[in-house]
C-alpha cells in the first residue's frame, strides 16, 4: 500500500465521498447521482462490469472505499459517452470513471496486469517520446507487455494483420527508427512536466 | 462558393504509415473538390486520445490539446480548428470546454504552456469535419458536386461513439443521428435507416486491451450490416474504420462467420462521387478492397 | 307575455341538412306530428341572421315555446340561447346526417331518422315549461371558513379580499394549525433551494389587520342548518356563550393529523426519545433556536440522523396507512437541510425506496439537497435498535445487501391523515356491506367515528360523506373543490394529503367556489355541473307515499324531510341531476323542463314501424356529461351508428325512471342501451352516486322483462367515458346485432 493511499485514508477517515469530491476527476458530480441506472443498462461492455457505474456512485456514498478502488470495473470503460448521453441528472459519468480509475492507479490500488490500465500507461509513455503516438512501437509494447515469449506468441498470432497493414501502407516499419515527431520535443516535454507536477502538487496539498 | 479556409489538425493516426493514413488522403481529395483549404497547426502534437487518462491524468492530458489549440491560435489566428478523427476532435473540445469551465484549470494549464513558451486563449472554435459538410456545405452542396453517382450501393451509416457523443452534430440525436445517411443519400448511394447498430461502440482503444469484449461488440455491428443487406459500411471515425475492419479476419476465426465487409470513410465515397481516381479517394488503403467503388472510379 | 302557449319550429337546413334530409317533410313532420304552430326553414339558422328570425317570433308572434332542428344541443349554445322561451333541439347533424351514410338506399331510414327526432323534440316542447327562479333568494355575502391553519386563514385572506365578510372558526386558542409550529417550510419560489421561511406569522398579523375577517378563537360549530344562501350557522365557544351567525357559503379546511408511530414498534418511536416523526422534528428544530439541534435524550449536539421515508405509509401492513402521504419525501429534504444548516458537519442520510418530489421545484429541492451533501440512500429500514446510539438495519436496495448504520437521532417520514368529520354514510355502509369482513371493517368506521365539525342539520347526517381512508369525497376528475354537501367546500390536507403550498392553492380556490355558491343561491342558479340551471325539483303531494326514497338516495343531501315525511326540498342545496325523479316509485317529481313525462313523450313519439317492416327500434338513454358528447364526437369523426337508434340525452343516469323502460318495452322498442358514467370507487359520475344509484335499480329491470316475456338481453347498462369515442357508437351497434340474433320484440302495435 502506498504512503499516499495511507495518507488518504487518514485524511478522509469516513467519509469517501469528501474524498472523491477532492481527489477525483469530476468527483464532485457524484453526490448528484439519483439512482436511475440508465448509466449501467446503457453501458455497451456494462455485463463486464462487477460493479456498474450507479452501483459505484452508490459503494462511494456507502463509504465502500476499499471495494470501489480495488475494483477494476471502471478500466472496463471504452469512452463511448452513452452514459453521459443519457443521464437525466447531466452527471458526467465517463470522465467520472476514468477519474476513478487514474486516482486508483495512483494510489496503487489497481489490479496487477489489468490490461487497459497497462495499455492506457504503454500509450501515456509512448506519445510522451515524440509528442506523437508511435503506432508501431505502440503494438509492439502491447505485445510484449507480457515478457518476450508471450510477445512472440502475439505477434505471431496477429501476423496476418500486420501484413495486411503494411500492404496498405498503413503500417510502416521504418517507424521503429524514429519515427514522427513534433518538432519542439523539449518544449512539450517540459509543459507535460510542468502540467505533472502542479497535478500531483494539488494532490499533495489534499494530503 | 467562397473558400473555406481552416487550421487543420490531422492527428496522429493520419500520418503517413500509420492506420488511418488513407483517410487524410481521401479527405484532402474531398477538400480540394469543395473548396476546402486545409492549413495544418504547425507542430501539433498527440491529444491523449480516449486512453491517455490512464497514464495523464487531467491537467496534463488537458494541456496536450491546449498546446494544439494554442498553436493555432497563434499561426492560424482566426481560423476555425477543424479535426477529422473523432477523438482528436472530443480531446480537443472537451479541453477547451473544461478550461472555459474552471478557471483554475485555466490558470494551471498556462502555467504549463509557458514552459514551452505558448499561452493558451481558448477562443477558436473546434469543430469536426463533418460539421463543416453538414452546417457550412449541406447536402445540396455535396449533391452538386457529384459527377459520378454511387446508384445502387447500399450502404450502412456506422456513426460510432465519440463522433455523436457528448457533442455530437447540432440538430442530430444521440440515439439516431441521421446525417451519415444524409451524405449516403447526397453521393447517390442508398442509406439504410434501419440499420440498428449505427451508434453502437466498437470497443474504442480497448479493442487492444480487451480484444476478445470488444470483437464481439465488433462482430454485432458487421452482422447488422449484413442483416440490412449493406455493401459496404461508410464510418467518419479513424478508430471505428479500423477496428471494424481490420478484424474480420480474427472474428472470422472465432465465431466461423465468413465476413469481408469493406469499411470505408464519408471522404472515401465523396472522393470517389466527385470523379476522382481510386489513388486520390485511397481505395488502395483498403485492407478489404470496396471493390464496387474501384469499379466506378475505373470508369 | 300571454298565457297562452305558443309553439314554433325552426328548421336549420345549413351544414348539409338541406341536401341530406327532405325539409320540406321534415316541416310537415314538425306542424302535422309535432303540432307545431308554425314551422320555418332557414339555410344557417345560427347565424345572426337565423337567431334574429327566432327573436323576432319570440318578441313579435308571442312565442313561448322553440324547438330548433339543427345540431347538437351541445353545438352552438351561444347562439340558441333565448332564457325566455322553452326550447328543445332535435339534433339533425351529430345525431342523423354525420352518424349515417350518404347513399340512395340509407335514404329513407336517415330520413326516418330525422322525422322522429322532429317528433321527440315537438312531443318533449310541449311537456315543458321555461323554468325561472322562485324569487324568494337573497344573496347572502358571508363566508364561514372552519379551521385556522394556513388552509383556513388563506381562504379566509382570499375570501376578504375578493370583498366578501369572512368568520373565521379556530377550535383552538391561537390561529396558526400544524404549520404554525414550524421552523421553515418547503420553498415555493425559485431557485427552490433552501427552506424558506414560515409564511404563517405574517398570515396571521394580515388577518388581525383585516376589518372584514372575524376571528372565533376557541370555538366549534355546536349546529349548521339551511342551505347555500341562508345557512344559520351557531358558533359556540369553549367557555359556553354562543352566537348565531348568517352564511352564504362554508369552506372546511379542518386539516390532518400526524399519523400515531406508536403503531411502528419496529422503529422504537415509543422506546428512544431520539426517533421521533417528521412532525416533532420541526419542535427540536424551533427549539434549537438557530443553534445546532439537540437530541431529546440527552441534549447531546447531534452529529448523525437518519430519516427513514415511508415510515407506516404505502403499505399493506396492519395499522399502516395504505397512501402515500404526497410530500413526506419533501418534507425529509427540507429536514434534512436543517441539520446541514444548523448542526454543522453532520452525517445526514435519506433512506428511501422511491423518492417522489412533487410540484414545480421539486426536482430542483432534491438537487439542493444532494448539493447540500444529505446522503440519498436507495434502501428499506427494517428495525432501529435503541441504545446510546440507534442503530437504523436496512436493506441496500442498489448493493443488495442488508446493512446498518448508526447515528444519534432517527426521523420517521410518517403520514397526513385527514381530520375529517364522522362520514355520514358510516351505517349505511354496515347495512350494506356484503361479507363479514367488509361488515366488520364498516362497524369499526362506525364505532370509531371522530366528532362532528360542522353539525349539519341535515336528513343525511352532520358532515362531508368521506371516500377513501377517511378524506372527503369530492368529483376529483373535474370537480375537485366541490363536496357532496353544495356550497361548503372542503380544502386543504382534509380533502387530500397536501403541503402547505398546496393547501394555499387549494384554499384559495374554495374560496372562489364559495363566493360563486353564495352568489349562485342568491340567484337560484345550479352550482357545477348544470351551472346557471334554473329549474328544482317539484313533487305532486298528492301522490306522494312518504317512502323518503328521495331523501335517502340524493347524493347531496339536498332533500330534507317534514314532520309527515313529506320530502323538503333545499333549492340551493340541489344541483338539477334528477336522482330523486329517477328514485320516486310514483313518479311525483319534476322539474319545469326535465321530468319523467318530457321523456316519456319523446320515447312514446317515435314511430314504431310494424313487424313485417323489419325495421326495429333502439332506445339509448346517454348521460348528458360524458355519453352524449362522446356520441357527438363520434359523430364528428363520421363514426356510423345504426339506424334503428333513438337518443335521448339524460340529466344522469341517475334520473332515469323504470317506467321510460317498461314504457319503452311495451311500446315495442327491441332494445335498450342505457349509457351512464363509471360508479365504482373511482368513479366518474358528475353526480357522484347518480350512475351508481341508477345500477342498483336496473339491477331489478330483470323482473320486468320476465313479466313481459322478454329476452333480459334487450334491455343493457354501459358504463361509457367521455373518451369512448369508437365504444359508444359500437355498444348502440352491438344491441342492434343482439336484436337481428334475438328476432323483434312482439310487442308491436
Amino acid at each position: 500500500m502506498s504512503d499516499l493511499n495511507t495518507a488518504m485514508i487518514e485524511k478522509y477517515r469516513s467519509n469517501f465521498l469528501k474524498e472523491v469530491e477532492a481527489n477525483v476527476e469530476e468527483g464532485e458530480w457524484v453526490k448528484m447521482c439519483m439512482q436511475c441506472g440508465v448509466c449501467s443498462g446503457s453501458c455497451p461492455l456494462g455485463k463486464h462490469w462487477d460493479h456498474p457505474p450507479q452501483e459505484i456512485f452508490m459503494m462511494i456514498r456507502a463509504n465502500k472505499r476499499d471495494e470501489v478502488l480495488g475494483t477494476d470495473s471502471m478500466w472496463m470503460c471504452t469512452s463511448c459517452y452513452n452514459c453521459i448521453a443519457r443521464c437525466p441528472r447531466g452527471l458526467p459519468i465517463t470522465h467520472i470513471m476514468h477519474g476513478l480509475a487514474v486516482y486508483s492507479k495512483r494510489l496503487g490500488l489497481t489490479q496487477k496486469k489489468q490490461p487497459t490500465a497497462e495499455f492506457s500507461q504503454i500509450f501515456w509513455d509512448n506519445l510522451m517520446k515524440k509528442g506523437r503516438v508511435n503506432e508501431l512501437k505502440l503494438g509492439l509494447s502491447m505485445y510484449f507487455k507480457d515478457g518476450f515469449g508471450q510477445g512472440v506468441k502475439n505477434a505471431m498470432a496477429n501476423q496476418k494483420l500486420g501484413q495486411n497493414m503494411m500492404k496498405a501502407k498503413r503500417m510502416n516499419p521504418m517507424e521503429f527508427f524514429g519515427g514522427h515527431s513534433v518538432k519542439d520535443l523539449s518544449g512539450f516535454q517540459s509543459m507535460v512536466k510542468k502540467a505533472q507536477e502542479i497535478e500531483e502538487g494539488n494532490l499533495k496539498e489534499a494530503k | 462558393m467562397a473558400k473555406i479556409e481552416l487550421s487543420f489538425y490531422p492527428g496522429c493516426s493520419s500520418q503517413k504509415g500509420a492506420t488511418s493514413s488513407n483517410y487524410l488522403v481521401s479527405a484532402q481529395t474531398m477538400c480540394e473538390e469543395l473548396d476546402i483549404q486545409l492549413n495544418e497547426i504547425p507542430d501539433w502534437n498527440c491529444c491523449g486520445a480516449s486512453i491517455g487518462y490512464g497514464g495523464g491524468g487531467e491537467l496534463p492530458r488537458l494541456a496536450l490539446s491546449a498546446r494544439n489549440i494554442a498553436l493555432s491560435e497563434e499561426h492560424n489566428s482566426g481560423q476555425e480548428i477543424v479535426a477529422t478523427c473523432a477523438a482528436c476532435w472530443l480531446s480537443t473540445r472537451e479541453a477547451k470546454e473544461r478550461l472555459h469551465e474552471d478557471e483554475q484549470m485555466f490558470k494551471d494549464a498556462n502555467a504549463a504552456l509557458s514552459e514551452a513558451g505558448l499561452k493558451y486563449q481558448g477562443e477558436a472554435n473546434v469543430r469536426h469535419m463533418v460539421e463543416v459538410l453538414v452546417e457550412d456545405i449541406g447536402f445540396d452542396g455535396i449533391k452538386s458536386k457529384v459527377k459520378k453517382p454511387l446508384e445502387g450501393l447500399k450502404i450502412a451509416g456506422y456513426v460510432g461513439c465519440q463522433t455523436n457523443r457528448p457533442f455530437g452534430i447540432a440538430g442530430e440525436s444521440f440515439e439516431n443521428p441521421k446525417y451519415l445517411d444524409n451524405i449516403v443519400e447526397a453521393v447517390g448511394a442508398d442509406s439504410i435507416p434501419t440499420y440498428e447498430k449505427k451508434v453502437q461502440c466498437c470497443g474504442g482503444a480497448l479493442a487492444f486491451s480487451e480484444p476478445e469484449k470488444s470483437q464481439e461488440m465488433i462482430k454485432g455491428i458487421i452482422e447488422a450490416a449484413y442483416d440490412n443487406g449493406a455493401d459496404m459500411i461508410v464510418t467518419p471515425c479513424p478508430l471505428c474504420q479500423a477496428n471494424v475492419e481490420i478484424y474480420q479476419d480474427n472474428i472470422n476465426d472465432t465465431y466461423g462467420t465468413k465476413f469481408n465487409m469493406p469499411v470505408v470513410y464519408y471522404s472515401t465515397l465523396m472522393s470517389v462521387a466527385f470523379g476522382r481516381s481510386a489513388k486520390d479517394a485511397a481505395l488502395d488503403g483498403q485492407v478489404i478492397p470496396a471493390k464496387q467503388l474501384e469499379e466506378i472510379a475505373s470508369k | 307575455m300571454a298565457d297562452e302557449k305558443k309553439f314554433a319550429g325552426y328548421v336549420c337546413t345549413g351544414c348539409g341538412l338541406g341536401e341530406r334530409l327532405d325539409a320540406g317533410q321534415l316541416e310537415t313532420t314538425a306542424t302535422r306530428d309535432g303540432k307545431m304552430q308554425s314551422c320555418k326553414q332557414h339555410e344557417m339558422l345560427c347565424s345572426a341572421e337565423g337567431v334574429q328570425l327566432i327573436k323576432d317570433d319570440i318578441a313579435n308572434e308571442s312565442v313561448t315555446h322553440v324547438m330548433i332542428a339543427a345540431c347538437s344541443k351541445r353545438a352552438k349554445v351561444e347562439a340558441f340561447n333565448f332564457p325566455e322561451v322553452a326550447m328543445t333541439r332535435a339534433n339533425l347533424r351529430e345525431g342523423v346526417i354525420w352518424v349515417r351514410p350518404e347513399s340512395d338506399e340509407n335514404q329513407e331510414t336517415t330520413q326516418e331518422m330525422a322525422d322522429d327526432y322532429i317528433r321527440m323534440a315537438c312531443a318533449e316542447l310541449k311537456s315543458m315549461s321555461q323554468p325561472s327562479a322562485s324569487g324568494e333568494q337573497t344573496l347572502n355575502k358571508n363566508i364561514l371558513v372552519v379551521g385556522g391553519g394556513i388552509t383556513g386563514m388563506t381562504a379566509a385572506i382570499e375570501a376578504a379580499a375578493a370583498g366578501y365578510p369572512v368568520h373565521l372558526v379556530e377550535k383552538s386558542g391561537k390561529l396558526g394549525g400544524a404549520l404554525g409550529s414550524y421552523y421553515k417550510v418547503i420553498p415555493t419560489r425559485s431557485p427552490y433551494d433552501a427552506p424558506a421561511e414560515n409564511p404563517v406569522p405574517g398570515m396571521i398579523e394580515a388577518i388581525e389587520a383585516d376589518d372584514r375577517i372575524t376571528v372565533h378563537l376557541n370555538s366549534t360549530l355546536a349546529k349548521t342548518e339551511g342551505a347555500p344562501g341562508r345557512f344559520n350557522v351557531e358558533v359556540a365557544t369553549e367557555s359556553g356563550s354562543s352566537e348565531t351567525l348568517s352564511i352564504g357559503a362554508i369552506v372546511q379546511a379542518s386539516g390532518w393529523k400526524p399519523y400515531d408511530a406508536s403503531q411502528l414498534p419496529e422503529f422504537a418511536h415509543d422506546k428512544s426519545a431520539d426517533v421521533v416523526t417528521n412532525h416533532e422534528l420541526e419542535a427540536l428544530a424551533v427549539a434549537a433556536n438557530g443553534g445546532p439541534i439537540k437530541r431529546p435524550s440527552d441534549g447531546k449536539e447531534i452529529k448523525s440522523v437518519c430519516f427513514i421515508q415511508n415510515a407506516g405509509q404505502c403499505s399493506d401492513k396492519e395499522g399502516h396507512l395504505s397512501y402515500f402521504s404526497g410530500v413526506t419525501d419533501l418534507v425529509s429534504i427540507k429536514q434534512a437541510m436543517y441539520f446541514k444548516e444548523l448542526n454543522g458537519d453532520c452525517d445526514t442520510t435519506i433512506l428511501f425506496d422511491n423518492l417522489r418530489t412533487p410540484g414545480a421545484g421539486g426536482e430542483d429541492f432534491y438537487r439542493a439537497g444532494q448539493q447540500a451533501m444529505v446522503t440519498f440512500s436507495k434502501g428499506i429500514a427494517s428495525e432501529v435498535m435503541p441504545g446510546d446510539s440507534l442503530t437504523v438495519k436496512f436493506e441496500d436496495k442498489i448493493l443488495n445487501e442488508q446493512t446498518e448504520m448508526v447515528c444519534d437521532l432517527v426521523v420517521l417520514a410518517t403520514g397526513m391523515e385527514p381530520n375529517s368529520g364522522p362520514d355520514p354514510y358510516a351505517q349505511l355502509m354496515v347495512d350494506e356491506a356484503e361479507d363479514e369482513e367488509e361488515k366488520a371493517k364498516a362497524q369499526a368506521i362506525l364505532e370509531n367515528a371522530p366528532p362532528s365539525i360542522l353539525n349539519l342539520q341535515y336528513r343525511q347526517g352532520t358532515d362531508l360523506p368521506h371516500l377513501k381512508n377517511g378524506f372527503n369525497d369530492s368529483h376529483f376528475i373535474c370537480f375537485p373543490y366541490e363536496t357532496r354537501r353544495t356550497g361548503i367546500y372542503a380544502a386543504g390536507p382534509v380533502r387530500r394529503p397536501m403541503d402547505a403550498q398546496q393547501a394555499r392553492d387549494d384554499a384559495t380556490g374554495a374560496a372562489l367556489k364559495a363566493i360563486q355558491a353564495a352568489e349562485n343561491a342568491g340567484l337560484g342558479r345550479a352550482a357545477h355541473p348544470r351551472s346557471g340551471d334554473l329549474s328544482f325539483p317539484s313533487f305532486r303531494k298528492e301522490g306522494c307515499t312518504q317512502c323518503k326514497r328521495c331523501t335517502v338516495e340524493c347524493p347531496f343531501g339536498a332533500i330534507n324531510e317534514d314532520e309527515e315525511g313529506y320530502p323538503m326540498y333545499n333549492e340551493s342545496r340541489c344541483r338539477r341531476c334528477g336522482t330523486c325523479m329517477g328514485a320516486c316509485p310514483v313518479r311525483v317529481i319534476s322539474f319545469e323542463n326535465y321530468s319523467v313525462e318530457t321523456v316519456n313523450q319523446q320515447i312514446k313519439n317515435v314511430e314504431i314501424p310494424e313487424e313485417w317492416d323489419e325495421k326495429p327500434r333502439i332506445l339509448v338513454l346517454a348521460c348528458e356529461n360524458d355519453a352524449y358528447p362522446a356520441l357527438d364526437q363520434a359523430a364528428q369523426a363520421g363514426v356510423e351508428i345504426n339506424p334503428w337508434a333513438r337518443v335521448i340525452p339524460v340529466r344522469c343516469l341517475g334520473s332515469v325512471s323504470l317506467s321510460w323502460v317498461t314504457d319503452a318495452l311495451n311500446n315495442g322498442y327491441d332494445g335498450i342501451v342505457m349509457m351512464g358514467c363509471r360508479r365504482d370507487d373511482d368513479y366518474q359520475c358528475h353526480f357522484v352516486r347518480g350512475s351508481a344509484m341508477a345500477a342498483e335499480r336496473m339491477s331489478k329491470v330483470g323482473d320486468t322483462l320476465d313479466t313481459l316475456n322478454l329476452e333480459p338481453e334487450r334491455v343493457i347498462l354501459h358504463e361509457v367515458a367521455i373518451t369512448d369515442v369508437e365504444r359508444a357508437p359500437q355498444l348502440i351497434n352491438d344491441m342492434a346485432e343482439t336484436v337481428e340474433k334475438i328476432g323483434l320484440s312482439p310487442f308491436k302495435f
